[in-house]
């Protein structure tokens, strides 16, 4: 009782009491993510200001975060580097290759598991799951050798791209078939009284209802041929064959020069390797996060 | 029953399944020719000396008795892989979890900082390695300098010294993948706890941490152990990062077992050996995957008939 009334009569500066409290939660929280985020950002947003330095700047005590003079020309000149144009462009064949591929046979792929019913299907999507639990060293050799001395293809982009036209990875067909399963069958039911074929019905009514789904497997698959350097390094030794990655490795290793410090263009280059993921994420951060939301992925 | 026998034997049923098995065709291809083919090899060679270049002779289980007493590397890179997933998988994961509780606040302007932090993890592996062995360089990286000039302390060399190496790329892999895809799906996670359970434990009298720990975590406990098998297996994987900024040195400081493999199939070409190593590889992956799966069950709590 005596709770009650003194509840009742101190509401009001109770719940201002409340808001004030709440705001102070909220504006740590804000101090927090603030600290946090410059932390994060910190490597990165340096990394950009000394790709824009000269190459003495970036030795310079104490270290000064921008530069003097803004070197614009630096991105010229590593663009115009002609093994730099060539590395990227490779990259842009590879992925180009891969991702359509990947995209398309996993539908395909997604499709079947999601929609039909044929004898061993539970088996066969029991051995896919299976594969991801297989660590790639253990296929890395064999897969070489076959490449190697059935095929030829050292030195080739096929090892690179050939994965991708097979399903492009279990998790990218469990993803889509995970997405597929949650548009109801009426609507296949439907499309099929009005005389459509299995692949009408896929492209017409179940792709268009994908396009997130689709669209997260595509930056995946574009992100993880982007950033892959072990298949590279593996089956690429020529360097005009290289792609950034290895690329990008290279100019690392390259012995300093004593004349004068390359550290500016070699973060040059770090940062153009790092544009087209963080553009193609940016553009379709909304896609994407519904996608990994939706397809089931958090249990 | 007439009805199955039936439906199984009609063309049309026979039609379907001839269909399905197409739609099938691109990965039952891949994973014949890519991935069941190849781990016959594998075994196969894992029992052989092979050198690509000339015939593999057989030499029974000598691989796996060499992996165990004669090589060198064998432990100790099991060791510093062992140390490195052990220090990135629960930093890392307790990290991902606490930045998306922090996140999921209804704010203004949370997107933005899950933009900012989901950042790093979209620069990709080589690029951010090249970039942290340069902030991390002793004499002239900034990181180092800035330690100096501000408490005139003389930080560690990092990537040059056998102790620090492995520090150094924990704290790499932690700043590329905190914010990363993991935390999306604890965001998620988080989200897809009903306001319902909230309301009940407030009106219960449950203040702020008693519902974080009574209600928050166990909703996402499922989450946690999604997310704890995909980073064991990412950081007992460990490679590029190691390859790129050290390759494996100071003195043998970052030779992990990925890499221990690796340079044993292609760079001294002992791929029999090599496919054995892959082997013991794979075989403690699965058996630790496994012991997870069997602990699970004490702690995951699934909602439903899950």
């Amino acid at each position: 009782m005596a709770i009650q009334s003194v509840a009742a009569t101190g509401s009001a500066t109770h719940a201002r009491a409340g808001a004030r409290r709440r705001a102070t939660i909220l504006w740590l929280t804000y101090a927090a993510l603030t600290i946090c985020g410059i932390l994060f950002c910190f490597p990165f947003l340096w990394t950009i200001a000394t790709s824009l330095k000269t190459g003495i700047e970036t030795r310079q005590i104490p270290p000064q975060f921008l530069p003097e003079i803004v070197q614009w020309q630096n991105y010229v000149k590593v663009w115009s580097a002609q093994p730099l144009t060539r590395w990227f462009t490779n990259s842009l064949i590879v992925v180009g290759l891969s991702v359509p591929g990947a995209v398309l046979t996993a539908t395909l792929v997604a499709y079947s598991f999601a929609r039909f019913e044929f004898p061993l299907r539970n088996f066969w999507f029991m051995v896919m799951l299976s594969t991801l639990m297989l660590p790639y060293e253990v296929t890395l050799i064999p897969q070489y050798i076959i490449y190697q001395k059935f095929f030829g293809w050292v030195n080739t982009f096929w090892p690179l791209i050939i994965p991708s036209w097979v399903g492009g990875g279990a998790f990218t067909i469990f993803l889509l078939r995970q997405f597929l399963m949650t548009i109801p069958r009426d609507l296949d039911d439907a499309a099929r009284v009005d005389g459509a074929n299995s692949f009408q019905i896929l492209w017409s009514v179940l792709v268009p209802l994908c396009r997130p789904a689709l669209a997260t497997v595509a930056i995946l698959q574009f992100l993880r041929e982007w950033n892959d350097f072990l298949g590279p390094f593996v089956y690429l030794n020529d360097p005009k064959k290289f792609t950034m990655s290895l690329g990008l490795r290279f100019f690392q290793t390259l012995p300093e020069s004593t004349m004068e410090p390359q550290t500016h263009l070699l973060m040059t280059a770090t940062v153009l390797m790092s544009v087209p993921a963080i553009l193609l994420f940016f553009s379709f951060q909304r896609y994407f996060v519904q996608g990994i939301v939706m397809s089931g992925l958090k249990g | 029953m007439i009805k199955e026998s039936r439906r199984r034997s009609s063309p049309a049923r026979r039609r379907q399944i001839v269909e399905a098995y197409l739609y099938l065709s691109p990965w039952l291809i891949g994973y014949l020719a890519l991935t069941f083919i190849p781990v016959l090899l594998s075994v196969y060679y894992s029992f052989t000396s092979y050198d690509v270049i000339s015939r593999e002779r057989w030499i029974g289980a000598q691989n796996y008795i060499d992996a165990f007493t004669r090589d060198d590397q064998f432990w100790p890179s099991l060791g510093k892989t062992a140390y490195y997933a052990a220090v990135t998988i629960p930093v890392g994961v307790a990290g991902s979890l606490l930045l998306a509780i922090f996140l999921n606040v209804r704010a203004r302007g949370t997107s933005v900082f899950r933009t900012l932090f989901f950042m790093p993890s979209l620069i990709p592996i080589v690029a951010s390695t090249v970039l942290w062995f340069w902030l991390l360089q002793p004499d002239w990286g900034p990181i180092n300098r800035l330690i100096f000039n501000t408490t005139g302390v003389i930080a560690p060399r990092w990537f040059q010294d056998p102790s620090w190496a492995i520090p150094a790329l924990i704290s790499l892999a932690l700043w590329s993948s905190v914010g990363g895809t993991r935390m999306v799906i604890f965001l998620a996670g988080l989200q897809g706890v009903s306001a319902e359970l909230y309301d009940a434990a407030k009106v219960d009298g449950a203040g702020a941490m008693a519902r974080f720990r009574h209600v928050t975590l166990p909703m996402l406990t499922p989450t946690i152990f999604f997310n704890l098998i995909l980073g064991i297996i990412g950081a007992l994987q460990v490679f590029t990062s190691a390859l790129v900024a050290t390759e494996g040195g100071p003195a043998y400081a970052t030779w992990f077992y990925a890499l221990h493999i690796y340079k044993e199939a292609f760079q001294y070409f002992n791929m029999g050996y090599a496919s054995a190593l892959a082997w013991l590889f794979a075989t403690l992956v699965i058996v630790l995957t496994w012991v997870q799966m069997r602990l699970a069950r004490s702690w995951v709590y699934y909602d439903g008939e899950k």
